[in-house]
């Protein structure tokens, strides 16, 4: 998929981030390649710490070194590779051309300063507005996430509002500088369904007028399949199967993601007792990466798994799996 | 203290472990240099709801609404403005001292923001027998043991103990909560959107866990989720809130059925659905008009000013709330059916 088009905005190649840790090496994520155009939307999906957060920030280099260390990658975004970039010259990225949403609102606003401020702060700093100005604007954008009375709302701090609040706060400032490319991650996972269609529509709004290409990770497959154009899959810090969204849901090709489908409870009726989850414990990653990661959980799994890790592979247009198993012909992939 | 499975038995269950009557919740709001209260925001304006014993009580609504700050306050983690909270049918706000603290670890909660809680020096080992430490529920070998069992038991690592929190992904993160809040064995869990930031297997597996709980130790919860599909499958009654009142509560099939209030059908209306063919032609309720404040909610009923069936007589006079009758519940019971609404027969 590595396969850069013309209209690429950010191209991610063979990323490689590991954690040195008392206990050992942590292979968080292991060669990582994608691409994103303008005015698409990549869904990211995969299981709880297979490695989709650690992904964003490498990009971003947003994660302290040490513990974490990019061991190899390079990422284009604008014809400069972000991660030979000085800290210096990436803050002049993020925040202004890049977006970011992070996982966590509670800690990524700063509890001493008021939501007004943090909203106001890359306005004046990437845009040049005035305190006027980037007042107004801060007004506008809080409106357009749904905070009611937002002008009223601008001096309160972070404590002061609802979880599902401070997540639309984030969303603001992450679109404060018209971005040319937003890096979502989970970033309504605390936002009723009313609420995140109205932000839904807003993205889609974005994405129409600005071009904006989005990355967007979440673990609500309902909403990838609402607003994504592609998704990729990840497990155990490896993109195991990439595709349209429609070829996704309907043709899904990896083991790993017939099994998270086949977890969803049904959404007709709550009728089953129990909820599906997939068995097993998900890989260690204190393991350097040498087999498949999900061999030991896989119903298909045979001898060359445990002994080789699948590379991702073409198998039709735009559809890529990373899997030694055929599930077209039920038989060895050759 | 007693255990749940003294307490607990046929003859107890359906009666009420907590009884909520107009609860008010009332933040400040200063202005000012000189910092002066120029108002408040009624976070929660007078909720009136029981909880039995052994149910799960699904509390849903809009971003804002109030749902954390009821769970916090029936935790009395919050000095309430107004009202009455019983716990086993004695008011939580007098008791002191060595009433507090038998009935502290009785109580727990899984909060919103699992990193908020989660201290930064502390090992994972340590912030979940934190509490087993506090109670003097369990000491060396016999503690380690409970903290390997509880992080097995939300699907983690048990060698993860000696880790500290930011070495965690998001989810995991909010699993060491949960078993942080389960580490006491306790009789009441407020879950503050304990799921969100789960894939599906692992919210599968979670959401097991406190199933398979309530049916051994006769749990009970307050299930707060914006996910409408995981409160189907687990509550049994669920109450949906809107600008820090009730507007409608009901047993969950009946509310998924036969929704009355005009919130409850447009809030039923958005849920996602993992299928790009379905998303594509499907008809939410999108509700317009603005967001009332809190501070300043609209005259008569609080929904009048978004409401697509909204009549003159709505912003004028709060509409009352009114049991519609039995309803078909869990299990074959017969619960009642409220609503708040002038335009429901
Ligand atoms: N500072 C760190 N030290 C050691 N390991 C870490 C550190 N930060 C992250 N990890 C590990 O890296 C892996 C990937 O984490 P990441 O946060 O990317 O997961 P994720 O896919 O975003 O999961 P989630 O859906 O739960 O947010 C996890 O297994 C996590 O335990
Ligand atoms: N400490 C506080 N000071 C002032 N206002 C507060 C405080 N805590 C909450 N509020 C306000 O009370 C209202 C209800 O907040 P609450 O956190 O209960 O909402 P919620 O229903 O849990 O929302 P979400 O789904 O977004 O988590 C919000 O308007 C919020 O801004
Ligand atoms: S490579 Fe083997 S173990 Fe891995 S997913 Fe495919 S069949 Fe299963
Ligand atoms: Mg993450
Ligand atoms: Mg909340």
């Amino acid at each position: 998929m590595g396969t850069a088009s013309v209209e690429s905005v950010l191209e991610v190649n063979d990323l490689k981030t590991v954690f040195h840790t008392q206990d050992g090496t942590v292979h968080a994520v292991n060669g990582v390649s994608f691409a994103l155009n303008a005015g698409e939307l990549l869904a990211v999906v995969g299981e709880s710490g297979s490695g989709k957060s650690v992904t964003m920030m490498s990009l971003l280099q947003l994660l302290p070194s040490p513990p974490a260390d990019i061991v190899s990658g390079t990422v284009d975004f604008g014809g400069a590779n972000l991660l030979e970039l000085t800290p210096a010259e990436i803050r002049q990225f993020r925040g202004a051309r890049i977006g970011f949403i992070f996982q966590d609102p509670m800690t990524s606003l700063n509890p001493v300063f008021t939501v007004g401020f943090q909203i106001m702060e890359p306005l004046r700093e990437h845009m040049g507005m005035s305190k006027r100005a980037a007042r107004d604007r801060a007004i506008e954008l809080l409106e357009l996430v749904g905070i009611p009375s937002a002008s009223e709302r601008l001096n309160d701090y972070p404590h002061q509002f609802s979880g599902g609040m401070r997540q639309r706060v984030m969303i603001a400032i992450a679109l404060a500088c018209d971005p040319q490319v937003l890096i979502a991650d989970e970033p309504t996972t605390a936002l009723d369904v009313t609420v995140q269609a109205q932000i839904l529509e807003l993205i889609r709004d974005l994405r129409q007028k600005l071009g904006m290409g989005i990355i967007w990770i979440t673990h609500d497959l309902g909403v990838a399949a609402g607003i994504a154009d592609r998704v990729i899959v990840m497990y155990g810090g490896f993109i195991v199967e990439h595709a349209p969204v429609d070829e996704l849901f309907h043709n899904p090709r990896h083991p790993y993601t017939m099994a998270l489908l086949h977890t969803l409870p049904g959404h007709d009726g709550g009728e089953a007792s129990r909820l599906r989850s997939i068995g097993g414990q998900p890989p260690d990653l204190i393991q350097p990466p040498l087999s498949c990661p999900f061999a030991p959980r896989c119903a298909h799994a045979f001898e060359r798994c445990g002994r080789e890790n699948p590379p991702l592979r073409a198998l039709r247009d735009a559809h890529d799996v990373a899997c030694w198993w055929d599930t077209d012909k039920g038989e060895e992939w050759s | 203290m007693t255990t749940i499975a003294e307490t607990g038995g046929d003859t107890a269950a359906g009666a009420p472990l907590v009884q909520v009557q107009d609860l008010e919740m009332y933040f400040p709001i200063y202005k000012g240099v000189l910092r002066r209260q120029v108002g408040s925001v009624r976070a929660v304006d007078g909720l009136s709801f029981d909880i039995r014993r052994g149910e799960t009580l699904g509390l849903v609504g809009e971003s804002g609404c109030g749902k954390s700050t009821c769970g916090r306050a029936l935790l009395r983690l919050y000095e309430v403005t107004g009202g009455r909270i019983t716990f086993e049918g004695r008011d939580i706000a007098e008791l002191a001292g060595n009433a507090l603290r038998d009935m502290r670890p009785r109580m727990q909660m899984i909060f919103q923001d699992p990193q908020a809680c989660l201290n930064p020096r502390m090992t994972v080992g340590s912030i979940i027998s934190e509490p087993l430490d506090e109670h003097h529920v369990a000491t060396g070998e016999e503690k380690r043991q409970r903290v390997r069992e509880l992080l097995e038991a939300v699907g983690m690592n048990p060698e993860f103990a000696n880790r500290y929190p930011h070495e965690f992904s998001g989810g995991q993160r909010q699993r060491i909560g949960i078993a942080r809040a389960l580490a006491l064995a306790p009789d009441f869990i407020v879950c503050d959107e304990p799921i969100a930031a789960l894939d599906v297997s692992i919210q599968a597996q979670v959401v097991n866990l406190l199933q398979d709980l309530q049916e051994k130790l006769g749990l009970t919860y307050l299930f707060i989720s914006h996910d409408l599909s995981m409160i189907r499958h687990i509550a049994d009654r669920v109450a949906v809130m809107y600008l820090g009142k009730i507007v409608e509560l009901a047993p969950v099939e009946e509310l998924f059925n036969a929704p009355k209030h005009p919130y409850t059908k447009a809030l039923l209306s958005a849920v996602p659905v993992p299928d790009p063919a379905v998303e594509a032609k499907r008809e939410r309720i999108i509700l317009t008009g603005d967001v009332p404040n809190p501070a300043n909610p609209p005259a008569g009923c609080r929904f009048c000013t978004r409401c697509p069936d909204a009549i003159d007589r709505c912003s004028v006079e709060e509409p009352v709330w009114r049991n519609l009758g039995p309803a078909k519940g869990s299990n074959g019971t017969v619960e009642d059916h409220f609503v708040a609404c002038h335009r429901v027969e």
